[in-house]
């Protein structure tokens, strides 16, 4: 069987798609954005990757389980590239992986990231379990870069909001 | 054959170059794993841009290695977790500028952080600056991120293209560091006496350093639109830090700067220190991979 070149990469494509952020499980790194390109040559297959923080510590993770899933679709030479321009943002998170992060407690990004100077007003953030948008900030910081540690004031709960970037 | 299947592609509302072709290979190990060896493969650094990348690597490092040390010493959780995030940030800032400034001679960003004694270092005397008390280190973070925004907002345009994307990615961080250390500089200077009074004390502390950061050297005349040239720092980076401090009721110290020498590799007395702990465990078990 003759496979299209537009086939075999697109077949590698999901391969390496399908990789979770192992600190972020319900989210795919193409649902991240994380996932920059797929090149087929043969039986070689080259991916390039984005780390959403310079510091985040899931890339190497990443970059592991995405050789991996490459070579579990069959490809003998595999090689991930790690790229820093365009700087990844939470603009690039898919509609799709919002709704996943929402429905695993976790508050989407809201609003698209500030390209330039400061954007003066806070926006709220609503609460993954209740809806409430009566919600505040307790950390700036939370349990990875990536997000910030809120309070509902409506249910009390407190929850992770992946923060704009 | 080849092909290529871009996130473009996939996602097509995002018109941007993906082909990312100024960063090189990075080839996957199973059982090694190399850093992300941002800048290989036909970008390397020459020597005055692995100095210049050297100069900022090491105040990334430095600082992150001082902020570290807050971690289970905060005032409060939160605060642990915000300076160990805001060091993890630096850090990886800090393995991208260096692993850039060793690709002009072969060694690599642990050859640079573990194997360059005080000498060979080209932080700023700002960043060796001890932690003090939790306004201390507010007062040192204002400044650092204050400097640090403004730098890398102007590198993130610079003709090196390596510097450019590394800059790219961390003005985004370190606008973060930045509103971090102006809401804990606007809260402590408007608090109350005490408070207030730690935050003078604090800003009188790093006050004398600050000079240095604006400090041009021959260097930068050579590196010319690949770099920032410092002193083009000074005026904006000032004004930004008066704006803060009239907000919190705070004056702007009025002391003389201190002879520093970090460009150069003349450290003050601490960062052996800082380096003695950072480097134990790599030159003690050498060629050690954890």
């Amino acid at each position: 069987m003759v496979t299209s070149i537009d086939g075999e990469v697109a077949r590698a494509w999901q391969a390496a798609a399908a990789v979770v952020d192992p600190e972020v499980p319900v989210l795919t790194i193409e649902d991240l954005g994380v996932l920059r390109s797929v090149t087929v040559t043969g039986d070689t297959a080259r991916a390039a990757i984005t780390p959403t923080y310079s510091g985040c510590p899931a890339v190497d993770a990443i970059r592991c389980d995405v050789a991996d899933a490459l070579r579990g679709a069959g490809y003998r030479d595999v090689s991930v590239d790690v790229v820093l321009a365009p700087a990844w943002s939470t603009d690039w998170m898919t509609d799709a992986g919002k709704h996943k992060l929402r429905a695993y407690g976790i508050a989407p990004p809201s609003g698209r990231a500030a390209h330039s100077g400061p954007v003066p007003i806070a926006l709220s953030v609503r609460c993954p379990r209740c809806g409430s948008l009566s919600t505040r900030e307790i950390a700036h910081f939370g349990s990875t870069s990536c997000k910030a540690l809120y309070e509902c004031s409506a249910c009390l709960e407190p929850f992770d909001y992946f923060k704009v970037h | 054959m080849s092909a290529t299947r871009t996130a473009d592609d996939v996602h097509g509302d995002i018109h941007r170059d993906v082909h990312g072709d100024i960063h090189g290979d990075v080839h996957v190990d199973a059982v090694e794993l190399d850093p992300e060896l941002v800048g290989a493969g036909g970008a390397d650094a020459d020597h005055d841009v692995a100095q210049y990348a050297q100069w900022l690597g090491d105040d990334a490092l430095v600082l992150a290695q001082r902020l570290g040390a807050w971690i289970s010493r905060a005032p409060e959780l939160e605060e642990d977790i915000a300076l160990g995030n805001i060091a993890l940030d630096l850090v990886g800032q800090a393995r991208s500028l260096l692993h850039h400034a060793g690709t002009a001679d072969g060694r690599s960003e642990d050859d640079l952080a573990y194997f360059r004694d005080e000498t060979e270092f080209r932080s700023s005397w700002l960043v060796e600056q001890p932690n003090g008390d939790f306004a201390a280190t507010i007062a040192r973070q204002l400044v650092a991120s204050t400097y640090m925004h403004e730098l890398y907002a102007r590198l993130q345009h610079a003709s090196e293209p390596t510097l450019a994307a590394i800059a790219a990615k961390a003005v985004l961080e370190v606008a973060y560091h930045r509103d971090h250390a102006v809401q804990w500089t606007l809260r402590l200077g408007d608090g109350t006496d005490e408070s207030r009074r730690r935050m003078v004390a604090g800003l009188d502390a790093v006050w004398p350093y600050v000079d240095e950061l604006f400090a041009d050297t021959p260097l930068i005349d050579r590196l010319g639109d690949r770099a920032v040239r410092p002193s083009t720092l000074r005026e904006p980076v000032l004004a930004a830090l008066r704006d803060v401090l009239r907000q919190a009721g705070l004056a702007e110290p009025d002391l003389p700067p201190a002879p520093c020498g970090g460009r150069a590799g003349r450290h003050s007395e601490y960062l052996g220190y800082i380096l003695a702990e950072m480097q134990v465990l790599a030159r003690q078990h050498p060629g050690a991979s954890w």
